[in-house]
């Protein structure tokens, strides 16, 4: 590994981990209510908004009324965006750019699955934006959900958290607080400067038509242009990842430096990644979150390095193909794998994103992940497998490694005969039932779309560009990132048809809503009972040795599901291009 | 049924109305005022005419300009309204295909040159628009600019390496060219 890649790398690593606690000490103050800086600003907003909102926001919710608070409040997005998309053509905007331009047909299993998608965090897209989409729908529709739904999911993560510090009582706090207090307090604010970074760096922020170019050759370019800062930070920042443009996080309107590739990252990963550290503070047991922080951070750089790895290995069928040509290699020339890859992040920058992406439910790369080298792609598709453990989505992420902890807690304390107590709650046969059915809910639904998908000719028409142990893998990538809520896609599969749009979005659905169901279930069974001590009949958490537990864990779980998965697809695939 | 309609409905008006119309125009706003050039894509203007965006990369096959990377956008190379990559797997027997063929033609286009291809030279970004290549893409095209436009190589080599872009700090990204900037430069050289 050269010195730059590993301080590309390095420095990101660094930088996280510098603003984990200062953030994650933010967010524990602005869930207790506490006072904070901004206060003086948004607390008049959240007043009136409060207000407006009724009774309903003031009333504390155990379990049952905030999930079903949660899940109408994504009905309702999902139903907003699929209104405003079926409109657009009535709807301001839409003119400016014409049906000419506009030349994707905004068909209503598109519309559904993509309101769906954005409503869920997903923001997978069957379509192309430029070619799809209005500046209104972009904006008002798209852009604004970016922000719901990820405050709904950081409202979820936070609830969580309560349940398992609450000493009897059983209530999570309120949602339309929480969702009210993670738009005015965090997603707002960080977005500002973030969207401002990103304008400095080269992406527009205009309402213009697209822009008539004639090229130095003479040939008219023409250039798409639009509020495409206002949707990219919020984008990453809520773990979000549906693009402005179809090459997403490649183009370079998006994405135009390696720096701009730097900060999106950064906004991916930071907001989860500090909920460790405010999981630590809420709960009063500070070793653990970071431990839980390093756990993530670990499997995070085995990602790096696979990646990196695979990635440089460059592609042998090229080699064979070109021959008598042969390609260069020195410093001034680029090795590896470079297709679908861009010049100014080098293997270096697209490696973080594919890594950042992935573990961060989002699915904005800065490659197109088809292109990706079979290994370099499959640790993205693992790394979704693993169940967005990894830093994960906003608030959801920290819950699947909550939970993974605890049955790491389960698992451990059996083999040595202590009794199963997490951070003091006592996990019993109810409790191991709702982590039971939260770890298997991944496998029931991606394993049987994947099957439905290759067994059916509706499915297999999707496989337009590529076939094989490839066509498989991009399939089951599909379920696999629908379900994540996460939404990157192997480009090649031709999504955008009603078995592909309906089919993506019971995943969508099933990995934001059904996922939420056993996790607050659980979060009001242990908010429901008194704390108890930690005595020494416990198992320790804070361990090296819990660590290391806790990783075999995470990888059992996900091996045992989808070993077979990844070997039929990315690694027959390594197998067949490296013969 | 809901728990309370009225709590689902007036926060997804208010909270919409803050982060879909409040926030983009503060932030249109913004842009517009400290960085109006990038806001407006970062265009390039020559003789009061629009002649692209430094952040994109048009479409040169001219033997007077350097040439980028190959593009897939449909229907036609760097079309800037309709990004995309090729999306072809590794694996994929038409991408081998695809880059073979690009060789031959890069090599009869350089008098038959056995010389080392630089790869980016023959893959597709993934955005169909990368307006870079590599430093060793430029120094491949040097001698057949420089012939098609009769001037010195050494000139045209010493444009090139004035426009050599570094990695941020040292350490993000990789050595870079722009090619639209190199083939400006040599327009009015």
């Amino acid at each position: 590994m050269s010195w730059i890649s590993l301080s590309e790398y390095l420095v990101f690593i660094a930088v996280l981990t510098a603003v984990v606690r200062p953030l994650g000490s933010y967010l524990a103050k602005v869930f207790a209510y506490e006072s904070t800086f901004l206060d003086r600003l948004v607390a008049p907003v959240e007043r009136i908004i409060i207000r407006l909102v009724g009774p309903a926001a003031q009333r504390p919710m155990k379990w049952r009324e905030y999930f079903l608070a949660f899940v109408w409040f994504g009905v309702a997005g999902a139903v907003f965006v699929f209104l405003i998309l079926k409109l657009q053509h009535l709807l301001p905007f839409y003119r400016l750019l014409g049906k000419d331009v506009l030349s994707t047909p905004m068909t209503g299993d598109l519309a559904a699955n993509t309101a769906i998608s954005f409503a869920t965090t997903t923001t997978w897209q069957a379509y192309g934006g430029e070619t799809t989409m209005s500046y209104f729908s972009q904006i008002v529709a798209l852009a604004s959900q970016n922000f719901l739904a990820g405050a709904a999911g950081l409202a979820v993560g936070i609830a969580f958290i309560r349940g398992i510090t609450a000493d009897g009582g059983g209530v999570l706090g309120n949602f339309w607080r929480d969702v009210t207090r993670a738009m005015l307090w965090v997603l707002l604010p960080l977005s500002i400067p973030g969207a401002l970074i990103l304008v400095w760096q080269g992406v527009p922020m205009n309402l213009h038509a697209y822009t008539a170019a004639t090229t130095l050759q003479g040939a008219p370019q023409l250039i798409a242009q639009g509020p495409v800062a206002a949707l990219e930070f919020i984008k990453n920042l809520g773990t979000n990842g549906g693009g402005f443009f179809n090459a997403n996080g490649a183009h370079p309107y998006e994405n135009p430096t390696a720096l701009s590739n730097f900060v999106e990252m950064l906004a991916i990963v930071m907001l989860p990644a500090a909920l460790c550290y405010t999981f630590g503070a809420m709960t009063g047991d500070r070793r653990h979150g970071w431990l839980l922080y390093w756990v993530m951070t670990l499997l995070f750089a085995v990602g790096l390095a696979g990646v990196h790895w695979a990635e440089n290995a460059g592609n042998p069928a090229l080699v064979r193909a070109a021959a008598p040509h042969t390609f260069a290699v020195g410093d001034t020339a680029w090795t590896g794998n470079t297709e679908g890859k861009e010049v100014r992040f080098g293997t270096s920058g697209t490696t973080l994103a594919v890594v950042a992406t992935s573990n961060g439910a989002t699915g904005s790369t800065a490659a197109a992940p088809d292109s990706l080298s079979p290994l370099g792609g499959g640790i993205a598709f693992f790394n979704m497998l693993l169940g967005e453990v990894t830093y994960g989505g906003l608030g959801t992420g920290l819950v699947s490694m909550i939970l993974a902890a605890q049955l790491a807690v389960f698992i451990g304390a059996l083999m040595i005969g202590r009794s199963p107590v997490y951070l003091g709650n006592q996990i019993g046969v109810a409790e191991m039932k709702l982590i039971a059915l939260y770890m298997l809910i991944a496998g029931m639904v991606i394993l049987p779309l994947t099957a439905l998908a290759v067994m059916t000719a509706a499915g297999r028409a999707g496989l337009t560009t590529n076939s094989g142990p490839h066509g498989l893998t991009s399939i089951a990538f599909a379920y696999t990132s629908s379900f994540a809520n996460n939404g990157q896609s192997f480009g090649g599969l031709s999504a955008n048809s009603a078995f592909y749009n309906y089919t993506t979005s019971v995943a969508m659905l099933a990995g934001r809503f059904l996922l939420a169901l056993p996790a607050l279930a659980l979060a009001g069974t242990f908010a429901e009972r008194q704390r108890r001590g930690i005595t020494s009949g416990s198992l320790p958490t804070d361990t090296g040795l819990f660590a290391g537990l806790l990783i075999a864990t995470i990888l059992l779980v996900a091996g045992l599901n989808f070993l077979p998965l990844l070997c039929l697809g990315p690694v027959a695939e390594h197998m067949l291009l490296w013969r | 049924m809901p728990p309370s309609v009225r709590a689902v409905l007036v926060s997804m008006v208010l909270l919409t109305a803050l982060a879909g119309i409040v926030y983009p125009l503060l932030i249109l706003g913004l842009a517009q005022t400290f960085f109006p050039e990038q806001a407006d894509g970062t265009l390039v203007r020559r003789d009061g005419r629009i002649v692209g965006s430094t952040l994109i990369g048009q479409n040169f096959d001219d033997a007077r300009y350097f040439w980028g990377r190959p593009s897939a956008t449909p229907p036609t190379p760097y079309n800037a309204a309709a990004s995309s990559g090729t999306n072809l797997a590794p694996s994929n027997p038409q991408l081998a295909k695809d880059v073979a063929a690009r060789c031959t033609a890069l090599a009869k286009a350089h008098g038959n040159s056995l010389a080392p291809i630089p790869l980016d030279l023959v893959t597709a970004s993934g955005s169909g628009l990368d307006p870079h290549v590599t430093v060793a893409a430029m120094l491949y095209q040097v001698d057949r600019v420089a012939a098609a436009r009769d001037i010195d190589p050494s000139a045209v080599r010493a444009l090139v390496e004035r426009h050599i872009e570094s990695p941020a700090f040292g350490f993000l990204g990789q050595r870079r060219v722009n090619v639209l900037a190199v083939n400006l430069a040599l327009d009015a050289y």
